[in-house]
């Protein structure tokens, strides 16, 4: 199906799920994301699938676990208060190594906050969010044919590893119309046999269990250390990002999503200036790419990370650097999305204060 | 896995552990209905040779680890969540046999929604409510079902309406309710209330094999450990103090609600101190 749509985001991620074989959607009506909703109450029922709208979002994502325990390709979405209310649920599925997907459409809190586009999650996505260690894979798009393409990926990774995948955007992606192609994607081949789950005990195997409970210490840990042993291999193994004008940059924006694609703005209008800065979009935030983010920062002078919150994601770069050179943050807060123009102004401050040498010989000779 | 056993010295068995039920010993306190109705369920499962069907599906509370104990596939939900996890389940395995098995303090108070939601819509499973009335659990805590005047952790004094509001009849709630289909409330505290309860599970997986509907069984039952009683203490104050305010019979059959006599009101259920 290589037809060229015009479709937002949320539609698209929908009728990528259809298109991925999902077998059952769980799910409570919020903006900005009810579209996912209400366009697989049309054409994922049509096409087969089971689609739910109840309760609440802690029904949703329980839902979501005895579906995926079954052995069912599932999924749920919601926007930023909803996906608050699914965290225990989540740290059980991720504790009983379910497979399944998750859609944020982040906007704007604290608190019941606003329906504007948002990066505020990016703690709650990336750190857990739920009680005890675990983690989600995350994936941030940047556009609708990604928030298209995650949705396979997305579903792909969740039966590889037995992991909860979380697909994090924002409001804007989710509600923008952009040009769109579906790939080809065959769900009968993509699947994967579930042996583990509870589909019935037939005679010739033990009874199938979907546990997150461990009594027994030792149990719990021997749990833990199996699901670290996971992350790590995540963690070699599904980095994702994208480098633009990373090549010959002095200055580096980190940005992922929405933001992201104002950085390439800023780019575009700072190199016409004769600033050579590039963009490291960081696509999974977890597992987050650090050793990228440590190379470039032994190339680059300075670091400006631009998020739509209150500075969350640089704490991670700033792990990555590891203090070899300055990073700066430039953030909006409460569903307002920085402008090209104010992140340039902060990227100029950020070089103010990495000139070479020259100013700081200055500082000691004052010193003096 | 299996409980036949040979003869030992010719004699005849007369009695089998089913094998829907494992060889793991159960942890429950002496006396507990909670393994009563695990074995009924188990032998209803056997009987009817659905085991190959069946998914369980048990909450937090004392009968959370009960996939020890049951020969059949399993999930664990969180508490409150057991009708939602099964909804999932259902929903994708339609001609599976599904049921829950909840406390009080899981159906009635945190997982209330998911409860009344999943019985409107008709969800085809059976849920298998264990009415102790107390938290056994987390160690004798007031349920949402716990009678006026009963002693508890946190009702030292008794429950008291003005204070911890009144015990919660939700089964009467969920009777009314459309979507429920069989609605019933049993024990398990005699050789006949277990028989009769026997049958009330029958009926529910076989209404659920004709796609009827939501069934809910409660069962009254004990804690003697969180009441502070002895089993057959316990059993005692089941029929004196419980059935007045939850009495044993059908609340709704074939989906049309069965006529009741008045129920004695809360209040005026007496509470004698046990020893
Ligand atoms: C979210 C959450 N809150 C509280 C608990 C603690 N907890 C575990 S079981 C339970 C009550 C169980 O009572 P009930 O459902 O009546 O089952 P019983 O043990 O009496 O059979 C509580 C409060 C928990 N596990 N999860
Ligand atoms: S605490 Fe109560 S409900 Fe739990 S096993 Fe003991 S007697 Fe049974
Ligand atoms: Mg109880």
């Amino acid at each position: 199906m290589s037809e060229v749509l015009l479709m937002e985001g949320n539609e698209a991620a929908a009728e990528a799920a259809i298109l991925a074989g999902c077998d059952a959607y769980f799910g409570y009506p919020i903006t900005p994301q009810s579209e996912v909703i209400e366009y697989l109450a049309d054409q994922g029922r049509k096409r087969g699938m089971v689609v739910m709208q109840v309760e609440s979002e802690v029904a949703a994502i329980n839902m979501v676990y005895g579906a995926a325990g079954a052995g069912a390709r599932v999924m749920t979405s919601s926007s930023s208060p909803g996906i608050s209310l699914m965290q225990e649920g989540l740290s059980y599925i991720a504790c009983a190594e379910l497979p399944c997907l998750l859609i944020n459409i982040n906007r704007g809190g604290p608190g019941l906050g606003t329906i504007q586009p948002s990066q505020g999650d990016y703690f709650q996505s990336v750190k857990g969010g739920g009680h005890g260690d675990y983690h989600l894979i995350v994936l941030a798009p940047a556009s609708v044919q990604e928030m298209a393409d995650y949705v396979y990926l997305g579903f792909d990774l969740a039966d590889k590893y037995r992991n909860p995948v979380l697909i994090l955007a924002d409001g804007a992606l989710g509600q923008m119309m952009e040009k769109v192609i579906f790939p080809d994607y065959d769900p009968k081949q993509r699947k994967i046999s579930k042996p583990w789950a509870t589909t019935g005990k037939t005679a010739n195997r033990p009874p199938n269990v979907i546990t997150s409970l461990h009594l027994q210490s030792e149990d719990m840990e021997k749990i833990n250390i199996h699901l670290q042993e996971k992350y790590r291999q995540i963690e070699k193994n599904e980095v994702r990002y994208e480098l633009i004008s990373t090549d010959d940059a002095e200055y580096l924006l980190v940005a992922y999503g929405l933001s992201a694609r104002i950085c390439q703005r800023v780019i575009e209008i700072a190199r016409q200036q004769g600033i050579k800065v590039g963009l490291l979009r960081p696509i999974s935030l977890y597992p987050y790419p650090y050793e990228m983010v440590s190379k470039l920062a032994d190339q680059v002078r300075g670091i400006l990370v631009v998020e739509m919150n209150a500075g969350q994601m640089v704490e991670d770069v700033r792990l990555g650097v590891n203090g070899k050179i300055p990073v700066d943050f430039y953030g909006r807060m409460g569903g307002i999305i920085p402008t090209p123009e104010d992140t340039l102004t902060s990227l100029k401050k950020l070089m103010n204060k990495t000139q070479p040498k020259k100013s700081s010989e200055k500082l000691i000779k004052e010193k003096v | 896995m299996n409980g036949t056993q040979e003869p030992i010295n010719g004699m005849e068995v007369v009695w089998e552990k089913p094998s829907t039920l494992t060889e793991t010993r159960m942890h429950y306190c002496p006396g507990c209905g909670h393994g009563v109705v695990h074995k009924v369920l188990m032998d209803v499962i056997e009987e009817m040779g659905i085991q190959d069907k069946t998914i369980g599906v048990a909450p937090v509370g004392c009968s959370v680890i009960a996939y020890n104990y049951m020969n059949i596939d399993m999930q664990e939900a969180a508490h409150g969540r057991a009708t939602a996890v099964a909804t999932g389940v259902k929903r994708v395995l339609p001609d599976k046999i599904v049921f829950t098995y909840q406390g009080d303090g899981d159906l009635a108070a945190i997982g209330t929604a998911e409860t009344m939601h999943a019985c409107n819509r008709g969800e085809n499973f059976l849920i298998v409510f264990i009415n102790n009335g107390i938290y056994g659990m987390t160690g004798g805590q007031m349920a949402p079902t716990s009678i006026v005047g009963m002693k508890t952790s946190t009702t030292p004094e008794g429950r008291e309406v003005h204070t911890q509001g009144h015990p919660f009849k939700i089964t009467e709630i969920i009777a009314m309710l459309p979507g429920t289909y069989y609605v019933t409330r049993h024990s398990v505290h005699t050789p006949t209330t277990v028989r009769h309860f026997k049958k009330a599970v029958e009926k529910a997986f076989k209404y659920q094999q004709e796609k009827k509907g939501t069934c809910l069984i409660e069962v009254v039952s004990n804690c003697p450990s969180g009441w502070k009683m002895t089993p057959l203490q316990s059993n005692k104050w089941i029929e004196e103090k419980m059935f007045p305010f939850y009495p044993p019979g059908d609340l709704k059959v074939d989906g049309k609600l069965v006529e009741k006599k008045p129920i004695p009101p809360a209040a005026t259920t007496e509470i004698k101190e046990s020893k």
